[in-house]
C-alpha cells in the first residue's frame, strides 16, 4: 500500500514540476514585450549599445584636446600579444623642465583579444572602452590606430 | 428547423453528391472513379503542402516566441515566405551518393515514410461530407498506418550504412513500439464511450458535448496520455531522441540531402498534424461546434455558424500548440527514461484509465 501511494505521489510531483516549467515558456509566449532580440540592420540610428561592452581601446579626450595618458607604458608592459606600442618624447615644460609625454599611443585594434589588462592597470585611467563595433576594412593597415588625438596634451593634474 | 438550415449551408455531401453524379453521367463508371481518385489525391496533395510549410513556419515561430525571441522575420511579410525560400533552396541541393549504401532501400526509405503519413490523412473528418474515406475502423486504420512510417524509418537506418543513422532507427523502432501500446489503449477509452470507431460516428456523437466533458475525468486523463504518447510517437518534442542532434548528429537521416531530406521532414510535420487532428477529432469534437446540452441551445445555435472547416483547424492547431510547448519546454529524455515512462507510468495508467471508463459507461455516470 505505502509503494502504491508513493508510486502515485511521485507522478504527481513530476506532473507539477512539468506544469512549473510550461508556465515559464508559457509566460514568455504569451508576452511579446520580453523579446529581447534587436533588429540590428534596421535599427542603426537608434541602437544603443551596452555600458560595459568592449567595442575597441579608445583614450577619451577632454573639449580641450587633453588625455590623461602620461606615457608609462604599463598598458604595452601588460598587453599578451603585443597590440599596443607607446611612443614617448621628452618636452620642454612652461616653467623650463624637461618632462616625458607620449608622441604616439598605437593600438593595433586587429590583434586586441579585449582582455581589458590595459584598461583595468592603467594607473591614471586613461585608457577606456568604447561601444563601435562596426570595425570591418578592407585593408588592414587601417585597424592599426593612433589613441591620442594630433596636438592633443596631458591634462593638467595628472602625473 | 433553423439549426437544420445553418448546417446544410456548411454541409459539403450535396456538393460531393452532384460531382459524382455529374462525372458519371459524363463517363463510364471505371473512368469516373479514377478521375474521382486524382481529384482527390491533387486536392490532399495541394493540402498537404501548404500545410507542411505553414507548420514549419509555425514550429520556428512558436519556439522563438517561447524563447524571447523574434524567429523568422526577413523573407516576406513576418518571415511568411521563409519556408517558401528554405524549400526551393532544398530543391537544388545535391543529392549525395552514399557509398556502400543499399541503392534501393536508401531511396524507397522516404517514400515509404511520406507515403504513411500520406494515407492517414484520407480517413480524417474535414468538414460533414469531407471525408475522402469513411472506413467503419477508421480508428484502427489510422493507428496502423501512421505506425507504418516507421518501417521508412528503420529502412533508413538500415540503408544509410552509418552508425549513427542506425542507432537512431532503432531507438525510434523501440520508441514506436512501447508507445503505440499508449496511443492504443488511449483512443480504446474513446471508442468505449463512443460504441464506435467509425470517425464521422464519433463525431457525430459529440453534438451534445465534446467526449473530453462528456467522459469527464477519465477521459480527460485519455486526452493528457494520448497527447504525451502521440507526441512520443511521432519522434518529436522531448522525446525525439531518434535524432539527437548532440549525440547523433541528425539520426536516420542523417545521409540523407535535398527533396530526400525534405520528405522526412515534411512527413515528421504532417505526422504531427494527424496525431493532432485525431486528438482533435476524438476528444474535442472533430469539426463539431462546441455545444452543450439542450439547456444552452441559444449558445448552441450561434456556434452553428461558425463554419465546421473553421472549427476543425483551430482545434487541431490548438493540439499541435500544445505540442510545440512540450518540445520548447521540456529536456530531451534518454532511452532508458523513455521505456521507464511507457512502461511503468503511461501504461499502468491507460490500463486503469479504460476499466474506469468501461466502468462508467456501464453504469451511465457519463454526460
Amino acid at each position: 500500500m505505502k509503494s502504491i501511494i508513493n508510486y502515485l505521489k511521485e507522478v504527481i510531483c513530476g506532473v507539477w514540476s512539468l506544469l512549473k516549467g510550461m508556465a515559464v515558456t508559457g509566460k514568455y509566449f504569451f508576452s511579446p514585450g520580453q523579446i529581447v532580440t534587436q533588429k540590428y540592420p534596421n535599427n542603426r540610428k537608434s541602437l544603443v549599445m551596452m555600458e560595459r561592452f568592449k567595442g575597441e581601446v579608445i583614450m577619451p579626450h577632454n573639449e580641450k584636446n587633453e588625455h590623461k595618458c602620461t606615457g608609462c607604458g604599463i598598458c604595452e608592459i601588460n598587453c599578451p600579444n603585443g597590440s599596443i606600442e607607446v611612443i614617448s618624447k621628452m618636452i620642454t615644460t612652461d616653467d623650463g623642465k624637461k618632462k616625458k609625454a607620449i608622441d604616439k599611443h598605437i593600438y593595433r585594434l586587429g590583434m586586441c583579444t579585449f582582455c581589458a589588462l590595459c584598461v583595468k592597470n592603467c594607473p591614471s585611467d586613461a585608457l577606456a572602452f568604447g561601444q563601435e563595433f562596426e570595425h570591418a576594412v578592407f585593408n588592414r593597415a587601417l585597424l592599426i590606430k593612433v589613441l591620442n588625438k594630433p596636438g592633443s596634451q596631458l591634462m593638467k593634474g595628472v602625473e | 428547423m433553423n439549426e437544420g438550415k445553418v448546417f446544410s449551408l456548411y454541409d459539403f455531401t450535396a456538393l460531393t453528391k452532384w460531382i459524382d453524379t455529374g462525372l458519371h453521367h459524363a463517363m463510364s463508371p471505371f473512368w469516373a472513379v479514377i478521375t474521382e481518385l486524382l481529384i482527390i489525391g491533387v486536392l490532399i496533395l495541394i493540402f498537404y503542402a501548404l500545410i507542411g510549410l505553414f507548420l514549419v513556419y509555425a514550429e520556428r515561430k512558436v519556439c522563438a516566441f517561447m524563447q524571447n525571441r523574434l524567429g523568422p522575420n526577413r523573407v516576406g511579410p513576418f518571415g511568411l515566405f521563409q519556408t517558401i525560400a528554405d524549400l526551393l533552396k532544398l530543391l537544388f541541393v545535391e543529392l549525395v551518393p552514399i557509398k556502400n549504401a543499399d541503392k534501393f532501400l536508401f531511396n524507397l526509405a522516404p517514400f515509404i515514410v511520406i507515403i504513411a503519413s500520406f494515407m492517414a490523412i484520407a480517413a480524417i473528418p474535414f468538414a460533414k461530407g469531407l471525408h475522402a474515406i469513411d472506413l467503419n475502423i477508421g480508428v484502427f486504420y489510422v493507428m496502423a498506418v501512421s505506425a507504418m512510417g516507421v518501417i521508412g524509418i528503420l529502412l533508413a537506418g538500415w540503408s544509410s550504412n552509418n552508425k549513427y543513422s542506425l542507432i537512431g532507427a532503432m531507438r525510434s523502432g523501440a520508441q514506436i513500439v512501447s508507445y503505440e501500446l499508449s496511443v492504443g489503449l488511449a483512443l480504446i477509452t474513446v471508442v468505449i464511450l463512443a460504441g464506435s470507431m467509425q470517425l464521422s460516428v464519433i463525431v457525430e456523437a459529440q453534438r451534445d458535448g465534446w467526449f473530453i466533458f462528456k467522459g469527464h475525468i477519465p477521459a480527460f486523463i485519455a486526452f493528457i496520455l494520448f497527447l504525451i504518447s502521440s507526441t512520443a510517437e511521432t519522434n518529436r518534442g522531448p522525446f525525439d531522441l531518434a535524432e539527437a542532434e548532440s549525440e547523433l548528429t541528425a539520426g536516420y537521416h542523417t545521409e540523407y540531402s535535398g527533396i530526400k531530406f525534405a520528405f522526412f521532414f515534411l512527413a515528421e510535420f504532417m505526422n504531427m498534424f494527424i496525431v493532432a487532428s485525431i486528438a482533435a477529432t476524438v476528444f474535442l469534437g472533430g469539426w463539431m461546434p462546441l455545444h452543450f446540452g439542450a439547456w444552452a441551445a441559444g449558445f448552441n445555435h450561434v456556434m452553428d455558424f461558425i463554419p465546421p472547416f473553421i472549427w476543425y483547424i483551430v482545434k487541431t492547431f490548438f493540439v499541435i500548440w500544445l505540442m510545440m510547448w512540450f518540445k520548447w519546454t521540456f529536456p530531451r529524455l534518454r532511452i532508458d527514461q523513455l521505456l521507464t515512462l511507457e512502461w511503468k507510468y503511461l501504461l499502468p495508467f491507460n490500463l486503469v484509465n479504460v476499466l474506469v471508463m468501461a466502468f462508467i459507461v456501464l453504469m451511465g455516470w457519463h454526460f
